[in-house]
């Protein structure tokens, strides 16, 4: 652990924190908890502007554009995908040419049951090799791309053994997580702004070494942007989004500290996008069983409570293997529930030794 | 008892500290040798690896212009948005410095000092940057960069490595992405190059560097003389242990009388050889070490100079080489001392031991070695006409050098006979008879002394012809008075314009880079010009060959391209797509691959993109100053881009008498062993002698004279090698030149001779042997008249 603490911090100094494997190795979120370095903070009671907000916000250290998506092939088979491009600023400026501060990493992914396709790609800002443009809406690194405007964008991503080309339909309203878009990360009020797009329908095409597949589904944007979203005690994080089949869906997460207790916090989606914040005892989630992958214990199968919705399900990975071996590894892949209610969704778990 | 027997054995050496001296200084000098050069060939070595895995040159694609001039940077970005995973390399000069410019985010795997698994990224991207090089690039640059300063052993020497956005801004307008290294696994869907960037070329990776092909050259010679120097002292060793061996007769009857078994006597003495020989090996390892420390400084110099190769004047010590060092050490013990032990193992219990008889051995067998000698020289005759490899060049190298040694004793034999016949009275009569006699215990020596001679004649040859020849080129080449370089196609026009009423003509210099005849070439487009009709010397051409060239239907090709393409003059080539006729075919020195040049008309139309950034100008030199000046203050061309031919020429020369200090530093070395060979043959031979002297002196002749006549033999057989080394060293020379080069270079270099060195060197032989022999002549001189007298009173 030792030889890759170092390795692992090197790369949390860049600021590509959001997904660390082994954040109880680097000291919290790589020192970032404690200060800001001239970058800004989010406040409550920010009000969002769109189309501005779909773009960049240079003034934050750390952002990200991340889509998920559950997809069903003609024979019933069920994929996951990923496209996720970060932002990362080493100081708090914007400038054009190769001196520029801002620097992207793209991480791209196809999840089959037996299977996980994975690539990295990374950028430096002000050449546009990577970049955000707010209207029209585009975002890029390389030849990935999730571009078209927020309502109905492409999307595309390739690797050495697999690429896929989609296109997303919005069928519902713009999300604003936690209150207003101001989402809580810690009791120590350790925050992001933080709004999502879960109604995306989707269909396209994957290429896979055995062919192309056509494919249909939905699809979850998230859109996050911070500066010091977590406190130096806490060591990773469990992210659900779920989709059930009645048409409402959830965002939870549970950040774990380092005495081994939890900061969850959870919003209801209902169809036709009314939220519902969900602290403490409105929301619990539970491991149930723990699967070795890459030398790494992780749970993939869930117990999830939400009394308030009556909610009482199980989630369990469609792929165990799921893992992102990345600069920055993490699970991420599709699961299955199952329980008081059926559905489909994804999880991302960070910080699991 | 083994202990009691090793005892014994030393006692032996303690009784006879000569020869003991012989045997580890002869080892740890061969040694020496040997490790010095290896050491010296090991640096380098591992500083064009250096080279090559900081800059990804050996390992990756790479993406280049066709025509050499930069990549924008909007080319890289369309590349990288069409699926290409490429990363830019910014390169260019600061105070001589190489920098090199790399995006630590897009580089391949390991490539450059910070990427995202290891050193402070944030620090290397962002302010005013960091820039890694070793300890003589970082002084050069500093006062010169305002990014930070960081020491780093990894990077090449001459080359400071930093942020592909700092190098940009250190170069100023100067600096551009000059390729692009290719990621070896690339997504799918890629758009094809050609249709992305049109200009641009994918280059395979250079498992062998050019620079690697032409400096291997030099680590050849370098290596060629390690192993002379090595063989010379194997030579000594042999001899040394051959004599220990045979002076051990009556001891090891002794013992093996008192009980001690035979496979054991011989067990100890392979031990005890192996002890002195890894001794002497180590002390060996710390004289190479001397050595190479002494001659990496210009070994660095002269490779930097000739081939642009940079290797750092410091060493650094490998355990492989110290190791393999103490290895050859061993090896050579067990090569010399083989022969004594199969001998011991063979020889009656009873035999008595016979050292002079063992002295003379050498010359029975005289028509085996003959015999040998001649096959090995008739092998060398042979393989001169049809060597065509550098192993095959050095094969005959070998043969040659081996050949001559063994002949030496049978042809030194045959003239002191002549000298024999031809003397005048008893005391010449002696001298001659007893040379003779001599000769056996001396042909070790002699073969030594031969060998580092011819060698010495060799190499010193080539490298003054090398001299001579490139000089001569440098002239032919370097025909314009000043060179400048514009650093944009706008800039280029406006320096053309700027300098047609200031100078008498402006010679492009453009070039592209083609395949021809199945070779890499670079094609040259020349202006119909008398600077070239006047200047330019051709191997072989057809009469004509400048207006054929001026009319746009001919081509000249250099002699490396004709040589490995097997062209001719009269024969058809296709340049891009064209034919033309080959009408001249001229010497190319320094250049490892094909060029071409058509003229500047058909140049453009075969290649429209290539725009001329380089020049040459003609004008009166006295005007040269003034130009250069006005180039730098009026037209605003930075000094780095101006090269006077004058300059070029005084550098060109400095590295020659580089080259020429390590040569003469290696020569004298090699000459010294041989010189030791020479004392120590004569030291043994003195004692065993005084039977045969004693006569002579109750004869009448002082011990002064005998001295005298003992000194006057020595340099009297040390001028006959002179005499026989010159004419072998100057067909060493020619091996050297027009076998093992053509097969390294692809180039023939005429050979030219150097009678005063030659001379020099014969002085130098006869002084060697003058020193070797004064110190046994003047112990002859001395020798008490009781020794003498002794001789008659064990006589029966």
């Amino acid at each position: 652990m030792k030889g890759k603490s170092g390795i692992l911090s090197n790369v949390l100094t860049i600021g590509f924190i959001t997904i660390s494997a082994n954040l109880a190795t680097a000291q919290g979120f790589a020192g970032l908890g404690t200060s800001a370095d001239g970058f800004a903070l989010p406040q409550p009671g920010h009000t969002f502007s769109f189309p501005d907000d779909y773009g960049t916000h240079p003034d934050f250290r750390i952002e990200w554009w991340y889509v998920t998506a559950n997809l069903i092939g003609p024979d019933g088979t069920p994929y996951g995908v990923q496209w996720t491009l970060f932002r990362s600023a080493l100081t708090p400026r914007q400038t054009d040419g190769w001196d520029s501060p801002q620097l992207w990493m793209g991480h791209a992914a196809i999840t089959t049951p037996d299977h996980q396709f994975v690539t990295e790609r990374l950028a430096r800002g002000g050449i546009g090799q990577a970049g955000v443009t707010a209207s029209p809406f585009a975002a890029w690194i390389d030849d990935w791309h999730l571009s078209g405007g927020m309502d109905a964008p492409e999307m595309a991503a390739s690797g050495p053994d697999f690429a896929y080309n989609l296109h997303l339909q919005a069928t519902g309203p713009l999300v604003l997580q936690g209150d207003h878009g101001y989402s809580v990360k810690s009791s120590e009020n350790r925050s992001s702004y933080y709004y999502s797009q879960p109604f995306y329908t989707i269909s396209g095409k994957l290429t896979l070494p055995s062919g192309d597949v056509p494919v249909t589904g939905s699809a979850w944007l998230d859109r996050e942007w911070s500066s010091q979203p977590l406190s130096a005690d806490q060591t990773g994080w469990d992210w659900f989004a779920l989709n059930f089949d009645d048409g409402a869906k959830l965002m939870a997460y549970r950040l774990r500290n380092k005495n081994g207790s939890t900061f969850g916090t959870a919003t209801w989606i209902s169809e036709d996008g009314t939220t519902t914040l969900l602290h403490g005892p409105d929301f619990t989630a539970t491991p149930l069983e723990s699967h070795a992958v890459a030398g790494h214990h992780v749970p993939v199968h869930w117990r999830l409570q939400v009394p308030r919705f009556g909610v009482d399900v199980t989630i369990a990975a469609i792929n165990p293997d799921a893992w992102m071996p990345t600069s920055v590894p993490y699970w991420e892949g599709p699961v299955t529930i199952e329980g008081s209610h059926a559905g489909h969704g994804y999880l991302e778990m960070t910080g699991h030794d | 008892m083994r202990r009691a027997v090793l005892r014994v054995f030393w006692s032996t050496w303690a009784r006879a500290p000569l020869q003991l001296f012989t045997l580890v200084a002869g080892l740890a000098m061969a040694t020496a040798l040997w490790s010095g050069v290896q050491a010296i060939n090991a640096q380098a070595r591992a500083s064009y690896d250096a080279a090559a895995r900081t800059l990804g040159e050996g390992q990756f694609y790479q993406i280049v212009r066709a025509d050499g001039t930069g990549i924008s940077r909007e080319t890289y970005v369309a590349l990288r948005r069409a699926g290409w995973l490429v990363s830019p390399v910014a390169e260019g000069r600061i105070e001589g410095v190489r920098i090199v410019g790399l995006d630590p985010l897009t580089a391949p795997g390991g490539l450059g000092p910070v990427h995202l698994g290891g050193g402070d990224i944030g620090a290397f991207l962002t302010g005013k940057g960091q820039v890694f090089a070793g300890p003589e690039a970082l002084a050069a640059l500093q006062g010169h960069v305002d990014a930070a300063l960081v020491p780093s052993a990894d990077v090449a020497p001459g080359t400071a490595v930093t942020d592909i956005g700092v190098a940009l801004r250190l170069l100023g307008p100067s600096g551009r992405i000059t390729r692009l290294i290719v990621a070896p696994v690339q997504p799918l869907g890629q758009v094809p190059l050609a249709k992305v960037a049109p200009g641009l070329v994918l280059r395979p990776p250079q498992a062998e560097s050019d620079l690697a092909r032409l400096t291997d050259s030099f680590h050849l010679n370098l290596t060629a003389f390690g192993l002379l120097a090595f063989a010379v002292g194997i030579f000594i060793v042999h001899g040394a242990i051959g004599l220990a061996f045979e002076q051990r007769r009556p001891l090891l009857r002794t013992l093996r009388a008192l009980g001690l078994p035979l496979g054991t006597a011989l067990w100890l003495i392979a031990a005890e050889m192996a002890a002195l020989a890894l001794a002497a090996g180590a002390l060996g390892v710390v004289l190479g070490y001397v050595i190479a420390a002494a001659l990496l400084p210009d070994v660095a110099a002269t490779l930097r100079g000739l081939y642009g190769a940079d290797v750092p004047g410091s060493l650094h010590l490998q355990a492989t080489w110290w190791l393999s060092s103490l290895a050859i050490a061993l090896g050579g013990a067990a090569l010399a001392g083989g022969g004594g032990l199969w001998r011991l193992a063979r020889m009656p219990l009873l035999a008595s031991a016979q050292p002079r008889a063992w002295a003379m051995a050498a010359g029975r067998g005289r028509v085996l070695q003959a015999g040998a000698a001649l096959l090995l020289l008739a092998a060398a005759a042979v393989l001169a006409q049809v060597a065509n490899s550098i192993l095959t060049g050095f094969a005959l190298l070998g043969a040659l050098l081996i050949g001559a040694a063994l002949a030496l004793p049978p042809v030194l034999a045959g003239l002191l006979a002549l000298g024999q016949r031809a003397a005048r009275g008893p005391v010449a009569q002696w001298f001659w008879a007893d040379t003779r006699q001599q000769l056996p215990g001396l042909s070790l020596a002699l073969m030594a002394l031969l060998l580092a001679m011819a060698a010495n004649v060799g190499v010193s040859t080539m490298v003054s012809s090398f001299r001579l020849t490139f000089l001569g080129f440098l002239d032919q080449r370097l025909a314009s008075e000043l060179y400048v370089t514009a650093d944009t196609p706008d800039q280029a026009a406006a320096l053309q314009a700027w300098l047609a009423p200031r100078v008498q003509a402006v010679l492009p210099i453009q070039s592209a880079r083609v395949t021809l005849a199945g070779q890499p070439t670079d094609v040259y487009g020349a202006r119909d010009h008398e600077t070239y009709r006047q200047n330019w010397r051709f191997l072989a051409s057809a009469p004509g060959a400048w207006d054929a060239v001026a009319a746009g239907t001919a081509v000249l090709v250099n002699e490396q391209l004709a040589r490995r393409a097997h062209l001719a003059v009269g024969q058809e080539v296709t340049v891009a797509g064209r034919t033309f006729r080959i009408v001249g075919i001229y010497g190319d020195y320094g250049n490892p691959i094909g060029q071409a040049i058509v003229t500047e008309g058909v140049f453009h139309t075969l290649f429209p993109a290539v725009v001329a950034q380089r020049f040459g100008l003609r004008l009166p030199s006295t005007d040269v100053p003034a130009v250069s000046r006005a180039l730098q203050d009026d037209f605003g061309l930075p000094a780095a881009n101006i090269i006077d031919q004058a300059g070029i020429k005084a550098f060109s020369l400095g590295v020659f008498d580089r080259t020429f200090t390590v040569t003469g530093a290696l020569n004298v070395l090699t000459l010294a062993v041989a010189g030791f060979a020479m004392l120590m043959s004569l030291l043994t031979l003195a004692g065993q002698r005084v039977p045969q002297l004693a006569p002579l002196w109750a004869l009448g002749l002082t011990r002064a004279r005998l001295g005298a006549l003992e000194l006057a033999r020595a340099v009297m057989l040390a001028a006959l090698v002179a005499v026989l080394a010159l004419p072998l060293g100057l067909v060493l020379a020619w091996a050297l030149l027009a076998v093992v080069n053509v097969a390294a270079f692809g180039w023939r270099l005429p050979m030219y001779m150097f009678p005063w060195d030659y001379a020099r060197l014969g002085l130098f032989a006869l002084g060697a042997a003058v020193l070797a022999a004064a110190w046994p002549a003047q112990k002859l001189g001395r020798t008490p008249p009781t020794d003498l007298l002794k001789v008659f009173s064990g006589e029966r």
